[in-house]
């Protein structure tokens, strides 16, 4: 009777170093110990050195009073009372608000820009392609320089202003313009235009619904913008429209009333929104190049109307291009609005990395917060991004 | 066949005469722009625009300009003044560089030059050699000629580097450091042991997150803090040092991508014929790979050369930062229009050189995928 034989000879496993897990685990070991080395290298450096230079760490120098002033700050901020702690605040609300507008800008221009690139007729499109090649191979940096010293720096004095509207002023102090001033009352308006907003998701959600179950659409965009503009327009007039308008008018040799934008903040908004528009149209062409002629001509065949195609077909298909790629360039602005110190726009790294830590001389947890701030917007975003990508990529089976 | 022809002859329609030729000028003008109410419009409402925006533009900068003169009072023109540019033209490209030293420098400009030139001109043999030369030989002679204290030349301390010279070394170094240490980061990502992967995250995640300028922020005050007291650190180094970690994140990224598109099957046939993982990478994966990202590559070296303007904040003068230093002359105040366009011209034909270059090659190396 024949028996599987159980005496097969085991063959050796050979020198330990042949083992492929053996030697992952070992180059782990071994970077895990130099990663560690080197940490614990620079950790022992920086506290002989901060010994040496008698510099206490930690973070109680916030709480220590400030005493520099800022040119612009969007919250309470007094040189004279205010913390560290405050101007790490005040100098990222600057930063977050040039980014804001520096995004909707170059947004506009960019799509703008983009579809012009596209267009049909040759001398736009080359203008377009000029504007394109001209603004996004200059650093940024030195457009930057050029709108704040060779244009703004070369604005007339107040008292010859160029004027639009007899309200709005551009001089060499930057740009004068009319100012909202909320009355008693005034409140109501935001909350209303609150509710409206809640009120549009709600109804998105229950269209979506509402079409996945029936297939019966509902007109989704003008309901919502009559909600949108009509909601908190309606609670505006019925509370008595309480907010009057503060018109700047020359007096001596400054403007009274109206708002100050600074120059800086006007240069870098400008250098911003050119300089990201180059890159988003070029997003914009490639998304829209980079749907295929065969599904325009596929909604044709089903006699869908033109608008329809657009909005249904190609601009969904081409949104999923796009958005990543417009994303990261919003994070770039963000990061890019740093090169504010480079004229004096008080944002997070002049006013936090600059001017505190100069005073305070706490470079490792300034420079550790200025970095956490970029670093999370960053991480957040990306996380956001996945989630997106996740919903929107092909789903195939 | 001979009755099915005459047969479809019988059913000819009359030929039509054919279409008269179309082209020239107004034909072109016709179809490119008038072809409708609306681009007719488009195309009136561009003219204007090109006649308001760029004509005085181009009339400023040439027409009306003043190119030939030494000082101030040579500027008679209503256009823009380019003496300003041409009387500083040398600390444009050396900076505070020795007067007597320059040699050196020019030297190395001409070795980078022809070494460059060598490269890009597809039809010049020996392109081995010459990328060894960049990448090996010219660093060294870069280093010894430029620094000196060597081979009885001169020190020359790297404070008194400006100008063109700067902002190419240190563009040169950005490119020359990050790419390979890009390469690695990305293999790293892609590693299957958990904790080399977990580092490279972490590393690139980190400085893709953070803004150039606190990274040269930190290594101004921070580096120094890192290391032992005793030891003297060169401002442009930490700089470099900086750029070079900052850069390799992108630039792995970019590289990373390359090795996704790349079929698993590649690696596995390099496997089946006995290859390692070095070797399997070396000459499989990432010829292919790099090929492949050639665009992004070339995009990440067209940033960083275009950040390298970002040392003016830190204090070193690089082409833009020795220009801005000029416009504070109290001789030629009120020139910063002139030295602004100049330094964008700088940068714009570097960039815009890579770019072209970069597009020329992909369609040379895409010979494989055209049909």
């Amino acid at each position: 009777m024949l028996r599987p034989s159980t005496s097969i000879p085991r063959r050796g496993r050979g020198p330990l170093w042949r083992d492929p897990s053996v030697r992952a685990l070992f180059f782990q070991a071994l970077l895990l110990v130099t990663v560690l080395g080197i940490i614990a290298f620079l950790v022992h450096n920086t506290m002989a050195n901060l010994d040496a230079r008698g510099i206490r760490t930690g973070f109680g120098f916030l709480d220590h009073r400030a005493g520099f002033s800022i040119s612009q700050t969007l919250i309470d901020y007094s040189s004279n009372a205010s913390t560290y702690g405050r101007t790490f605040l005040v100098g990222l609300a600057n930063t977050l608000l040039v980014s804001a507008m520096g995004i909707v800008a170059a947004t506009i221009i960019g799509f703008l820009v983009g579809l012009a690139r596209l267009s049909p007729n040759w001398l736009l499109a080359r203008l377009a392609g000029a504007y394109v090649e001209i603004f996004r191979n200059i650093p940024l940096l030195l457009q930057i320089l050029f709108w704040y010293f060779a244009v703004l720096r070369a604005l007339p004095s107040p008292r010859q202003s160029i004027t639009v509207f007899d309200s709005f002023f551009l001089n060499v102090r930057g740009l004068v313009m009319p100012a909202p001033e909320t009355l008693p009352g005034f409140a109501a308006t935001p909350i209303a235009l609150g509710v409206a907003i809640i009120a549009v998701i709600a109804l998105v959600i229950l269209a979506r619904r509402r079409q996945a179950a029936t297939g019966a659409q509902w007109p989704v965009l003008p309901l919502s913008l009559v909600i949108l503009i009509g909601l908190p327009l309606a609670v505006f007039l019925v509370t008595g429209s309480p907010l009057s308008w503060s018109v700047p008018a020359l007096s001596g040799f400054n403007f009274r009333g109206g708002m100050q934008v600074l120059p800086e903040l006007v240069a870098l908004w400008v250098a911003l929104s050119i300089y990201t528009a180059a890159f988003i149209a070029e997003i914009v062409r490639s998304g829209i190049q980079s749907v295929p002629r065969g599904q325009t001509e596929a909604a044709r065949s089903l006699s869908l109307p033109g608008g329809l195609t657009l909005r249904r077909i190609v601009i969904p298909q081409a949104m999923r291009v796009m958005v990543p790629q417009v994303t990261s360039q919003y994070l770039n602005l963000i990061k890019n609005s740093s090169l504010a110190t480079a004229i004096g726009y008080p944002d997070l790294v002049a006013v936090f990395a600059g001017t505190t830590l100069n005073q305070t001389g706490q470079a490792i947890e300034v420079m550790t917060m200025t970095m956490l701030v970029y670093l999370s917007i960053s991480l957040v975003v990306s996380a956001l991004m996945n989630v997106y990508n996740a919903r929107m990529s092909l789903k195939e089976r | 066949m001979s009755a099915m022809s005459s047969d479809s002859e019988e059913r000819l329609i009359a030929s039509r005469p054919p279409p008269t030729p179309q082209g020239g000028a107004m034909y072109w003008l016709r179809t490119r722009l008038f072809s409708g109410p609306i681009n007719s419009v488009v195309s009136i409402v561009t003219l204007l625009l090109i006649a308001r925006l760029v004509w005085p533009v181009i009339d400023w900068a040439l027409i009306e300009a003043d190119w030939v003169g030494n000082s101030r009072a040579d500027c008679t023109g209503d256009g823009a003044c380019w003496v300003f540019i041409s009387t500083r033209w040398s600390q444009i490209v050396y900076g505070f560089y020795p007067v007597a030293e320059r040699w050196r420098v020019d030297i190395v400009l001409g070795l980078f030059f022809a070494l460059i030139a060598w490269l890009v001109i597809p039809r010049l043999p020996g392109k081995k050699v010459a990328a060894l030369m960049a990448l090996v030989g010219l660093p060294i002679i870069a280093w010894v000629l430029l620094l000196g204290g060597v081979f009885g030349l001169a020190h020359v301390p790297t404070r008194a580097w400006g100008g063109l010279m700067l902002t190419l070394t240190i563009a040169a170094v950005g490119i020359v450091g990050s790419l390979p240490l890009g390469v690695v980061l990305a293999l790293g990502r892609r590693s299957k042991m958990p904790l080399v992967r977990a580092v490279c995250v972490i590393f690139i995640e980190f400085w893709r997150g953070v803004p150039l300028i606190t990274v040269l922020f930190m290594s101004s005050v921070m580096l120094p803090l890192f290391v032992p007291a005793e030891v003297e650190f060169d401002k442009l180094l930490r700089a470099l040092i900086g750029i070079m970690l900052f850069w390799s994140a992108y630039m792995a990224e970019v590289v990373r991508s390359g090795l996704q598109a790349i079929d698993k099957g590649q690696g596995e046939a390099g496997a089946a014929l006995g290859l390692g993982y070095w070797l399997r990478m070396r000459l499989i994966i990432l010829p292919q790979a790099l090929k492949l990202v050639i665009p992004g590559i070339v995009n990440t070296f067209i940033a960083l050369f275009k950040d390298t303007s970002l040392v003016l904040i830190i204090g070193l003068f690089d082409v833009l930062s020795i220009i801005q230093a000029g416009l504070t002359d109290s001789d030629w105040l009120g020139f910063a229009i002139e030295g602004y366009v100049f330094a964008a011209l700088v940068f714009w034909v570097f960039c815009f050189g890579m770019s072209r270059y970069s597009q020329i090659i992909e369609r040379r190396l895409d010979k494989g995928y055209q049909r």
